[in-house]
């Protein structure tokens, strides 16, 4: 369409030219200019389909040519070429480019073919999603559950014996305790943190600044958290049978607040369990920010009336918040804690960077990237896929309950 | 302006004014405001040190804490500069990347999923409800379930490694969610507004261009902005289909790997951070409004 517009610009900016010339052969007056009028805009439109339907035509034949090309040749050598700045700018150019054809073309002929039926126009404009998803989601899904019915090549069918490994080996047992506690702690305590967050600033003075500090980190990614939080952890070796003063000076905050305290500095991501709920923190630290908005939007939902009436009743403070504000809140509080939670789930990122999934630290979605891609034993990141499938699935369908009963109340 | 001073001084404020007149004297607590300004703390003082610490040369980052900077000021660039064009980090190199892996990735699912989400909308056709519920359902599926085969083709196709698989994997991964959003935003335009225009002779692509487009505008914006901080942020779907190449790795990959090979350079890893934050956090604190909205409609991507 981006493309067709200058065309149909020109189009209409030729046909006054023209229709002066038309003008001359019949005789002028105020009665015959208007079937006149009438068949200079049919020429318009004459003109107009013309020229949609040859650059239809010729998307359609580009596209065909460049898809018949890339089945018989592959894709040509320059195309998977991102040397220098130049080359990635304008692959990224070409990549936009011919997705704006394909929209085009689409567009262009569901505009030309008269009376095409509904059910056709619905399927060609549904067709790239359609097949994008069928290639990049059903049939992958599909696969990875049969692939992790295979062995570590993926040529032997071994039956549930992938299962049963990651189920009761004691290496993945740990893994399944970790994951346990990451969802179990990073919601709630991210959801109470949010909300006590919320209540406190809620129409205050300085509301809209204080939100943002908290709310900040959903910006960043996981990478970059990891890396700040790890710069908190930072631990400075203690020297052995140095005095206090002489030792090398800590330069991670915590372990510096440590030592202001009197304490022992310590390597946080080592010791395991503690380790865990380390990483813990950073997940808590991007997701509070979430907890808010989300209950924040709902606090101020509550109906005047309501808190009118507590008021009158005497209630305030804690009791207020307790008795009122959270009952309120209800089912926006159970989407949060379960979309959290579900993020936690398949957050990978922390425990790459921050430990490299060492010092028993690891998670399911973790361990499934470490098997799948580093130990090459695609059976079992498989199925460590899939079993995260199947924690991720119950979570889904309640949190989707629970907004169809936000919406009704609404 | 006579009617003004007529109306009580109570009409003229907002509701949420008097809520806020009503409520005053909910945070006289101190003890109240003190947790406040601890969470707020919390949050912004790891963020701050390491922000700090990106502009203190080398030596002072390794032999004292970010604190000590109040009492003994100096600044530097020189982290910046070494992370930016040192051959051993180019990070400029990945910013590049990153940017041409986004911004793709941010146009192509918007795109498809306007078109489809529009057909669930407004034509009518059979097999709508099912094929609707299909797509949303989808939503469950995480994205680690589709990496292993998704690779293997790319590697049967001989294009692994390059920008065309992060591209297509990102753009297939946000349509469930895109669809799903745009069909809800979509289906709340008036119903007699599109019986209006196609009263007045209009199909299906002037009805999407002129009426569902510019009123899609918001709605476009919150999920653009949410699909470009997903996909700037990512490191799963680069590091899976990317690699870790000069060619086409984003910064993500490359700040982990950092991290992983040097990871006591405070003075490197701190400056690559906020290069690679800056991006995301400019267009989160300008676009703000529309991420809030994208939220609180349910736009949640796990």
């Amino acid at each position: 369409m981006l493309r067709a517009r200058p065309q149909l610009e020109e189009a209409r900016m030729t046909t006054p030219m023209s229709s002066p010339g038309g003008a001359v052969a019949s005789p002028p007056g105020p009665v015959d200019s208007q079937p006149d009028e009438e068949a200079g805009r049919r020429a318009i439109l004459r003109r107009r389909s013309l020229v949609s339907g040859i650059f239809t035509a010729f998307g359609l034949a580009l596209i065909v040519g460049a898809v018949t090309y890339v089945a018989v040749y592959g894709f040509p050598e320059w195309a998977l070429t991102s040397e220098t700045t130049v080359q990635k700018l304008s692959l990224m150019v070409l990549a936009i480019a011919i997705f704006v054809m394909v929209m085009t073309l689409i567009l262009g002929v569901v505009e030309r073919v008269k009376g095409m039926r509904p059910s056709l126009i619905a399927a060609s404009f549904l067709a790239p999603a359609v097949i994008g998803l069928a290639f990049g989601l059903v049939w992958p899904a599909i696969d990875t559950i049969r692939r992790s019915l295979l062995d570590r090549t993926g040529r032997e069918f071994v039956g549930l014996d992938n299962y049963v490994t990651a189920l009761t080996q004691a290496e993945f047992q740990v893994v399944l305790r970790n994951t346990a506690i990451w969802v179990i702690t990073v919601p709630i305590v991210a959801t109470i943190i949010g909300l006590v967050y919320a209540v406190l600033v809620d129409r205050t003075r300085f509301e809209k600044a204080a939100k943002i500090l908290v709310f900040m980190p959903m910006a960043i990614s996981l990478v970059g958290a990891s890396i700040i939080w790890k710069f908190v952890y930072d631990y400075r070796p203690v020297l052995e049978g140095v005095p206090a003063e002489n030792q090398p000076a800590q330069i991670g905050l915590l372990n510096q607040i440590g030592v202001w305290l009197g304490l022992e500095p310590q390597q946080f991501l080592l010791g395991a369990p503690a380790n865990t709920f380390y990483l813990v923190v950073v997940m808590v630290w991007i997701q509070a920010g979430f907890a808010m908005t989300v209950l924040s939007a709902s606090i101020k939902a509550i109906p005047d009336d309501i808190i009118e009436a507590a008021r009158l009743d005497g209630l305030g403070g804690f009791k207020m918040f307790r008795l009122i504000t959270v009952p309120s809140i209800r089912p926006a509080l159970v989407v949060v804690l379960t979309t959290i939670a579900m993020g936690t789930l398949k957050v990978f990122d922390i425990v790459r960077t921050m430990t490299g999934g060492n010092f028993d630290t690891s998670v399911v979605a973790f361990e499934f990237y470490r098997q799948s891609f580093v130990q090459q034993n695609k059976g079992m990141g498989s199925t460590l896929a899939v079993i995260l499938f199947l924690l991720v699935t119950p979570l889904i369908v309640y949190n989707v309950r629970q907004m169809r009963k936000t919406e009704e109340i609404r | 302006m006579s009617v003004d001073v007529a109306t009580p001084l109570r009409e003229k404020l907002t509701r949420a004014e008097r809520r806020a007149i009503a409520t005053k004297g909910k945070l006289t607590s101190p003890w109240a405001s003190l947790a406040a300004v601890v969470i707020a703390v919390l949050w912004t003082v790891p963020t701050f040190g390491l922000l700090l610490t990106s502009f203190r040369p080398e030596a002072d980052i390794k032999n004292s804490g970010w604190w000590t900077w109040f009492a003994n000021p100096s600044v530097t660039m020189e982290n910046y500069s070494t992370v930016l064009s040192g051959s051993s980090t180019s990070f400029s190199t990945y910013f590049v990347n990153s940017i041409a892996i986004t911004l793709p990735a941010v146009f192509i699912p918007i795109s498809l999923a306007l078109l489809a989400a529009y057909a669930f909308a407004w034509i009518p056709f059979r097999g709508k409800e099912i094929l609707f519920v299909a797509v949303f359902a989808l939503q469950v599926v995480p994205l680690q379930v589709a990496l292993i085969p998704l690779l293997t083709s790319y590697v049967q196709w001989g294009i692994n490694g390059s920008y065309w698989t992060v591209w297509l994997s990102h753009s297939i991964f946000a349509l469930p969610l895109a669809i799903f959003l745009l069909h809800n935003f979509m289906k709340d335009v008036p119903a007699s507004l599109v019986e209006a225009a196609r009263v007045d002779g209009a199909g299906h692509v002037t009805i999407f261009f002129k009426i569902m487009f510019p009123l899609l505008v918001p709605a476009i914006a919150s999920f653009g902005i949410f699909q470009f901080l997903w996909v700037w942020n990512d490191l799963l779907v680069a590091l899976t289909f990317a690699g870790g190449t000069a060619d086409v790795a984003p910064l993500t990959v490359r700040l982990a790997e950092l991290s992983g090979t040097r990871g006591g350079d405070w003075h490197l890893l701190s400056a690559g951070a906020f290069i690679a934050m800056i991006v995301p956090v400019v267009v989160f604190l300008s676009l703000q409004r529309y991420f809030v909205r994208g939220l609180l409609a349910g736009s949640v991507k796990g």
